[in-house]
């Protein structure tokens, strides 16, 4: 019974946020003139294939993205950076897989790992401002990422060449490509190779955060700063690790796409995805499992929305609005329910505590 | 310094001299400007259009810091102004363009000020974390701008599903004998003068009536969080929630209003965006200003004649990038280079060899750079405000001290 109200408990705030996120979707559509129920036609249609292989491809990512953002946030580090630690650390893979230092696949292995390191490093002067100076990582990350646009459009301005309207850095070799894998016969396109780097990432989180003491004391950290340093972990430390460990996952989050589709960093890449990765560990709550499930949605909402201008004369970007709703009201419900828990628990104990202490009274 | 600090002072002498020593620092900061001027050549630097450019680049962002400051000294962080100001540039646009220019500004007040109900619904009412509510109102604000923008504009001549027709633009005023004669002098290229003279013509000629707003909503909050009993009870709520609950005070109607207010300036900093800064509305037009604001208002102290100086500093470098930016930013470079040298000596000075090190290795770097080139990339003009930021609060960030319950969840019932 009580297992049952906990599982209950657990699913009422995402359902109830997807609920009220879908309510005020059509409010505002309505607002504005439009038709919610073509909205909601196009959007809840079952996906062709080539859209629901556009999903998983824009899950893996996103899922990269909300476990950088999620390593952060479990020691109440709010690593607002991923955008541009994931933009230097893609420029810096696809310029450096270029160079071909390495033969076939190995260079692939190597540019994964310069990526890693190159997405760390940027999230390393926000952690070293923070342990040095005190400045706090929001300011200084979102402001880290205005200084990457920058900084990559120059250096890719010195290091690329011009094709056609945009660009781009030199072709990476043949021989370092990660072909897509074929999921459905009949879809153009095709899941990104690396998308299985999502899934090893996603593990290694799982094992690091449960597993480990390094975990342990994260999520310590996260819990209690005060109870952590009591036990003697170093904050300080924690803080340049867990915020290297982010940037080193926002290094990924380009590669499936460098690897898999444009082999080359042009200036047409994608903006947004590390922004959208904050709100999807959001919604997953921090969780492996969470952050997967919240980037599916998102991916799902993002792909479905596309031909809405075309199919239901509504601007696509409506989709941005349920996306943001959804996150805020998953936090509220959250908070809502642990509230509603705690009462509940108070309750019980309350409750068991005085029986035992009535009996006693009679007796004496 | 020493006048100052021997002139008599009848109550807070320590006070007293703060703001004689921030008087003496502008004057230096004037002066090394002005030579850099003259050294550097770079005209641009100080003149009057440079300066009046950075009073506008300089307004948004101070009103963004001044939401963020009411917020925060109610105990709330507000990381949601950006998505507040988004809202604001909507408004604007909105209602500039149907009911001319002061509705847009209420318009915008309005729009902004809904972005902060709902995150002190989320914040104060739910107890959400204050920064994951932020993030979940800039992502909700710049979808809702982005997809009411094209059901609004789309049809509008000289609109488009991304920007608004052009929008009325706010009276101007001068002060008419002042504002030619200093113009005059300011043409004369004359050290310090001349400079000087930029100075108070950018601040007297066609000056926006929404820059004249906003200083009195700046002021006008320095008088009332200070100096009223409904700012010491505000304050008190972003200080120790417990002491005020204990002493009566409805801490969570006063966050509310707090965090309200908060976005009903943001929003204000939107609509200076859309009417003054530009000529209307544009998806992605506050660029980052909210957070800016943000750190202008740490930069500040969490005060109000700090975050005028904070959102000046990046109002400046934002304005001296547009302005002949290759070769301005150039010539700041120099004076960084020189405050960096002289900051190496009062450490070593003062008996910090490593920081001493660190500070002329960079100050060394910065003039190498300064001598080396003739001008800067675009690239790297574009990047100055967000470089400033950084750096300013590097090294200005740990003589500051944020309200002592900033941030922290409260709920009801806590004091016991």
């Amino acid at each position: 019974m009580k297992a049952l109200r906990r599982a209950g408990l657990a699913m009422a705030a995402p359902v109830l946020a997807l609920l009220v996120a879908a309510l005020v979707t059509s409010l505002v559509l309505v607002a504005a003139g439009d038709s919610p129920a073509a909205f909601w036609e196009t959007i809840l249609s079952w996906p062709e294939s080539r859209v629901l292989v556009g999903i998983l491809n824009d899950a893996s990512v996103l899922y990269l993205s909300g476990l950088a953002a999620a390593v952060g946030f479990r020691m109440n580090l709010f690593n607002i950076g991923v955008e541009g630690q994931y933009r230097v650390a893609t420029f810096a893979a696809a310029v450096f897989a270029a160079q071909a230092f390495l033969p076939g696949y190995l260079n692939t292995v190597a540019t994964i790992i310069v990526a890693m390191a190159a997405g760390a490093f940027w999230a390393g002067l926000a952690a070293i401002l923070r342990v040095t100076r005190g400045v706090s990582e929001v300011i200084s990350t979102i402001m880290l990422n205005a200084i990457a646009v920058s900084m990559v459009a120059y250096l890719l301005r010195r290091a690329g060449s011009l094709r056609g309207q945009v660009i781009v850095t030199d072709t990476i070799p043949k021989s370092n490509w990660v072909s897509g894998i074929p999921l459905m016969g009949d879809s153009v396109t095709e899941l990104y190779g690396l998308a299985v780097l999502a899934v090893l990432a996603g593990v290694t989180f799982s094992v690091l955060l449960n597993r480990t003491r390094f975990g342990f004391d994260l999520r310590a950290t996260g819990h209690s700063e005060s109870a952590a340093v009591a036990s003697g972990v170093n904050v300080k430390r924690m803080v340049v690790y867990s915020m290297l460990l982010s940037g080193a996952v926002a290094g990924l989050i380009g590669m499936p796409n460098l690897f898999g589709v444009s082999h080359s960093y042009g200036s047409t890449i994608q903006s947004g995805i590390g922004f959208a990765g904050i709100a999807v560990a959001l919604l997953g709550r921090n969780h492996p499992l969470g952050i997967a499930a919240g980037a599916l949605i998102f991916a799902y909402l993002g792909e479905q929305a596309n031909p809405l201008g075309i199919l239901a004369d509504i601007a696509p970007e409506i989709i941005a609005v349920t996306q943001g709703v959804v996150v805020l009201c998953v936090v509220i419900a959250y908070e809502v329910v642990r509230r509603y828990r705690n009462k509940v628990e108070q309750r019980d104990a309350a409750a068991a505590l005085d029986a035992p202490n009535a009996s006693t009274e009679v007796k004496t | 310094m020493t006048t100052v600090a021997n002139a008599p002072t009848a109550s807070t002498p320590s006070r007293t001299r703060r703001r004689g020593r921030i008087w003496i620092w502008l004057l230096l900061l004037l002066v090394a400007m002005s030579a850099t001027r003259v050294i550097a050549d770079a005209h641009d630097i100080t003149s009057a259009g440079t300066l009046r450019a950075a009073t506008i680049a300089a307004i948004p962002i101070a009103l963004a810091a001044l939401g963020g400051l009411w917020s925060e000294r109610a105990g709330v962080v507000n990381i949601g102004l950006e998505g507040m100001m988004i809202l604001g540039t909507l408004g604007a646009g909105y209602f500039g363009y149907h009911y001319g220019v002061w509705a847009g500004l209420v318009g915008a007040a309005i729009f902004g000020a809904v972005g902060g109900a709902l995150h002190a619904l989320a914040t104060v009412t739910f107890g959400v974390d204050h920064i994951v509510s932020g993030v979940a109102i800039n992502i909700i604000a710049a979808g809702v701008a982005s997809f009411l923008a094209e059901a609004l504009f789309a049809g509008l001549p000289g609109g488009g599903p991304t920007q608004s027709p052009s929008l009325p633009r706010p009276p101007t005023v001068s002060i008419p004998g002042l504002s030619d004669w200093t113009a005059d002098l300011a043409d004369r290229g004359w050290f310090l003068v001349s400079d000087l003279a930029a100075l108070v013509n950018a601040l007297t000629a066609r000056m926006s009536l929404f820059t004249l707003v906003a200083l009195v909503l700046i002021f006008g909050t320095g008088w009332l969080l200070w100096k009223t009993s409904f700012g010491l009870r505000l304050r008190s709520c972003g200080e120790n929630p417990q002491a005020a609950e204990s002493l009566g005070i409805n801490v969570i109607r006063y966050k509310f209003v707090a965090v309200t207010m908060s976005g009903l300036f943001a929003g204000m900093g939107g609509a200076y965006l859309a009417m003054v800064a530009s000529s209307g509305y544009q998806n992605g037009q506050t660029g980052g200003r909210g957070y800016i604001g943000l750190a202008a208002m740490i930069f500040g102290n969490w005060r109000p004649g700090g975050l005028l100086t904070g959102s000046l500093l990046f109002g400046y470098t934002d304005a001296a990038r547009l302005r002949s930016g290759g070769e301005s930013v150039h010539a700041l470079l120099l004076i960084v280079a020189v405050a960096l040298v002289l900051m190496a000596m009062w450490q070593l000075f003062r008996g910090a060899r490593l920081a001493a090190a660190l500070s002329m290795v960079v100050g060394v770097l910065a003039l190498v750079w300064y001598l080396s080139t003739e001008t800067i990339p675009g690239d790297f003009t574009a990047m100055t405000p967000y470089v400033a930021t950084l750096l300013v609060l590097a090294l200005a960030s740990q003589k500051l001290r944020m309200p002592a319950a900033d941030g922290l969840r409260y709920t009801r019932g806590q004091a016991g």
